[in-house]
């Protein structure tokens, strides 16, 4: 079924990222992971239907937050990254999707490895585990392609200076900021080794993000041991767009 | 429902029309996997059609290759709803896999290397519309896209076209597969919009 949601509030991420807080009153919950279909609607009743994940952590009630990256070609995310207004009313359906989920009661390490906008459904799960006190171990590996393209930085920054919280490590692929020690590029197998938990660990991994980094990040991670069951994955495009 | 969205107008194109509702038009292949994609060599592929029981038939991949196949021209569409257009496969048709199986079974389960399962009605591989398609665009199929051979039912939502399928079982009943047990339709008609379980 479709719900009414109201924006209530804009924050912008990136140059090219915005996150919309919704006020949907009867909003069922969600788990960490889950996406929700946004549909808009045309005065003459054209409509158009996309899937956008939740960043959210599951435990603010009747609101949730997306995050949305503009595509310059896109129909619905250029209206709502730059013409949506607080007060403005969408509808949403969901939440959706029972597999690319962290639920509170699992307790094993935790490897989540995100490319460009593939960290919202990540930070669902971050912001999940930090509110619930959840005692299982995170570590996040976010390649961006350049350090402007960070979404959530002060947060990321202000949690990893908590072991409990998220251990950090960033990867550039196109530009790194001043005196970073390793040349920009796409994220190999000696990062791995050092970003990423041990698989004898068996930490559960959660991969988000264009499908070459997919497929790169996934091949690594079967490469160094990890068991293909505990790696789940989200592809997003063909050429590394989002709808 | 009532709900206009302020300053929203849309794209609207003669294309769209033509597609299943809710479906808009892309060009390129989008990949959707829920793991890593997993790399079978030939010589260790097969393919098998089992019963639940017992196995009824088994083919490695010279044998597979062996059987006629068929091009065909068909329509994708994806529950995350693009849709691609014209798209051209070489495969063995399910008529040709299932010729001679006399069973009672009215479902199907296709299994996957990587463990991954999709359900169908029986009806739904038979009559020309099923194949094991190992080629695409005239190309050996890519691992990311199922090679080196996946389900192509082009007539349901793409996630019923299971990649890197080695078997189907046979069922009386019918019973959800991966993604019919994670809130998706039971069957997944995109003219009828069925995507997630609750639509009619």
């Amino acid at each position: 079924m479709w719900r009414v949601a109201t924006v209530i509030a804009l924050r912008d991420e990136t140059p090219t990222a915005r996150t919309l807080t919704l006020d949907v009153p009867d909003w069922p919950g969600h788990i960490a992971g889950q996406h929700v279909d946004v549909r808009v609607t045309a005065p003459d009743g054209y409509s158009a239907v996309r899937s956008y994940s939740i960043a959210s952590a599951p435990d603010s009630h009747a609101q949730i937050e997306l995050t949305i990256e503009r595509l310059p070609n896109g129909e619905v995310s250029p209206y709502l990254t730059q013409v949506v207004a607080p007060g403005d009313r969408l509808e949403v359906r969901g939440p959706i999707g029972g597999w690319f989920v962290w639920r509170t009661e699992q307790y094993e390490p935790v490897q989540l490895i995100a490319g460009g906008s593939g960290i919202v459904p990540l930070m669902a799960m971050i912001r999940s585990h930090v509110s619930t006190k959840n005692t299982s171990q995170f570590r996040l590996l976010y390649s961006v392609r350049e350090p402007e393209a960070i979404f959530y930085r002060d947060e990321l920054g202000a949690l990893s200076k908590d072991k409990y919280s998220v251990g950090l490590t960033y990867a550039y692929t196109r530009k790194t900021p001043k005196d970073w020690q390793q040349p920009p590029g796409r994220i190999a197998a000696a990062l791995i080794a050092n970003a990423t938990w041990p698989s004898v660990l068996a930490p559960t991994c959660y991969v988000c993000g264009p499908t070459s980094f997919v497929e790169n990040v996934t091949a690594l991670l079967a490469a160094s041991g990890n068991e293909r069951d505990k790696i789940k994955t989200e592809r997003f495009g063909s050429t590394g767009e989002r709808k | 429902m009532d709900i206009v969205s302020r300053g929203f107008s849309g794209r609207r194109s003669a294309e769209n029309a033509k597609l299943p509702p809710g479906q808009y038009l892309t060009t390129d292949f989008p990949v959707l996997s829920a793991g890593p994609t997993p790399h079978v060599p030939l010589d260790r592929w097969e393919f098998t059609i089992n019963d639940g029981n017992r196995l009824l038939r088994k083919w490695d991949w010279k044998s597979f290759r062996e059987l006629p196949s068929e091009t065909t021209t068909v329509d994708l569409h994806c529950v995350t709803r693009w849709s691609k257009l014209g798209t051209v496969w070489e495969g063995v048709s399910l008529d040709t896999l299932l010729a001679d199986i006399h069973t009672d079974a009215s479902y199907a389960m296709a299994h996957s290397y990587g463990d991954y399962t999709t359900n169908l009605p029986l009806d739904d591989l038979k009559d020309k519309k099923a194949w094991i398609a190992f080629r695409f665009d005239g190309r050996d199929l890519e691992p990311e896209h199922g090679g080196p051979a996946r389900l192509l039912v082009p007539h349901l939502y793409l996630w019923k076209s299971a990649k890197w399928v080695r078997g189907i079982t046979l069922m009386r009943q019918d019973k959800p597969g991966f993604w019919e047990g994670l809130g998706y339709h039971i069957y997944g008609d995109p003219w009828r919009e069925q995507r997630y379980s609750g639509d009619a």
